[in-house]
């Protein structure tokens, strides 16, 4: 339990996907501008992380390291991440349009999101056991979440501030990341390891 | 072939421009040697998985183009991975997950969508020569930047002397984020001028300019 309530605080704060592994930038960047829309990409990140995780731990030990396959990884990953997501869109359209109504147009988006992958990819590199997987599947989703709509609520009071031409746009948003990183380094003395 | 070439390297460049494939960008850049492997094994997998985009685009079916290409990618990225921990297995610590990462690059995707597959394999691997030149310039400005601040080297050798306070935040995640935000502030900056000097001269100059004709005939 203690160390589950461990990779718990770790994925969310510590060892924030996007601001101490850059997992997930694109689009940290591209939905970060409105609020809500920031809300329904990270519930969406959020479900698919958790579902990934599971499946991709399940696949990776029972199918690949039994067949000795472990050289494919990336390509199954990958193939794994777009399918699943392509399948939940399909259920989530059929069983709840009004689910569909507002993560719809997120899904497809988390496909090429990096942070699917990487999540895949930790998993394997630190050797987590199944219950360990989900866990960290959802903590990091909720990590992502958390910054993600941190930085459309300050993006929302960016846009009526005053700065130079040449900061507006991509450069600000940058420069307010690495801030915001900064401010997450003060959560690194949590967990000692 | 020229003005492809160009638009990677400087026009559309991949990272300050068009703000694609930041996970690698930002990751790996905490000295110039990681971010010029990084720019090297993505120039590999750019290349060879353009060219295959490029000599299958007739046969690939549009609705399944992106799973194909996406598969595509992912073998070439196995082969790098593969490559580099046999023969660089330092290089291939030190990177770590962002090599099998190279698979979900924008960079890679967009190129085979947008380009590679609307063009013959000559035009697609010049294209993709182009973007992934910009891209290692691109990564070693960002490493040598955080290596120099960070770490008082440049390529593992140290240039600035123990007069210099190193600036550790630099080689932190937080550093990277401030330094890639400064570089794109400073090629908007570079942009404008070019705009503002094709321009023609300022109301204000040329109020100066009319003036001092008037008091000239005066």
């Amino acid at each position: 339990m203690r160390e589950l309530f461990l990779i718990f605080i770790s994925a969310v704060l510590v060892n924030n996907f996007v601001l101490t592994y850059f997992l997930g930038i694109c689009p940290f960047l591209g939905v970060s501008s409105h609020y809500e829309s920031a809300i329904g990409m990270g519930f969406a990140v959020v479900f698919v992380m958790s579902l990934a995780s599971s499946i991709c731990w399940i696949i990776y030990h029972i199918v690949l390291a039994h067949f000795n396959l472990i050289i494919l990884e990336y390509v199954v990953f990958i193939l794994v991440i777009a399918s699943l997501v392509q399948m939940v869109e399909m259920f989530i359209r059929k069983y709840s349009p009004s689910l569909y109504e507002s993560l719809g147009i997120y899904l497809p988006l988390i496909t090429t999101n990096c942070a699917i992958l990487g999540l895949a990819l930790f998993m394997i590199i630190r050797d987590y056991n199944f219950i360990q997987s989900v866990v960290f599947g959802f903590s990091c989703g909720l990590g992502f979440s958390l910054v993600l709509v941190m930085m459309a609520g300050i993006r929302e009071e960016l846009k009526f501030s005053d700065m130079p031409e040449v900061f507006k746009g991509a450069a600000i948003t940058l420069i307010t990341a690495g801030v915001l990183a900064l401010a997450f380094m003060g959560f690194s003395g949590l967990i000692s390891s | 072939m020229k003005e492809i070439l160009k638009k990677g390297l400087w026009e559309n460049h991949p990272i300050f421009r068009q703000l694609l494939g930041m996970c690698p960008t930002l990751a790996v850049t905490t000295s110039a040697l990681n971010g010029l492997s990084m720019g090297l094994a993505v120039t590999f997998v750019l290349i060879f998985s353009s060219l295959v985009v490029s000599l299958i685009r007739k046969i690939v079916p549009p609705q399944v183009r992106i799973a194909v290409y996406t598969i595509i990618i992912a073998t070439f990225v196995t082969l790098a991975d593969v490559f580099l921990k046999a023969q660089f297995p330092q290089i291939s610590k030190a990177l770590g997950p962002y090599v099998p990462l190279i698979v979900v690059n924008c960079i890679i995707l967009g190129r085979a969508e947008a380009f590679a597959s609307r063009n013959t394999p000559l035009r697609a691997i010049v294209d993709s020569l182009g973007m992934s030149l910009g891209f290692i310039w691109g990564l070693l400005v960002l490493g040598s930047l955080r290596e120099i601040l960070g770490n008082g080297s440049i390529f593992g050798v140290t240039i600035l002397g123990p007069y210099f306070e190193r600036w550790v935040v630099m080689i932190l995640p937080a550093g990277a984020f401030l330094v890639l935000g400064f570089l794109v502030a400073f090629m908007n900056f570079l942009e404008k001028r070019k705009l503002n000097a094709i321009r023609p001269p300022s109301l204000k100059l040329r109020r100066t300019v009319l003036r001092s004709f008037s008091e000239g005939g005066r």
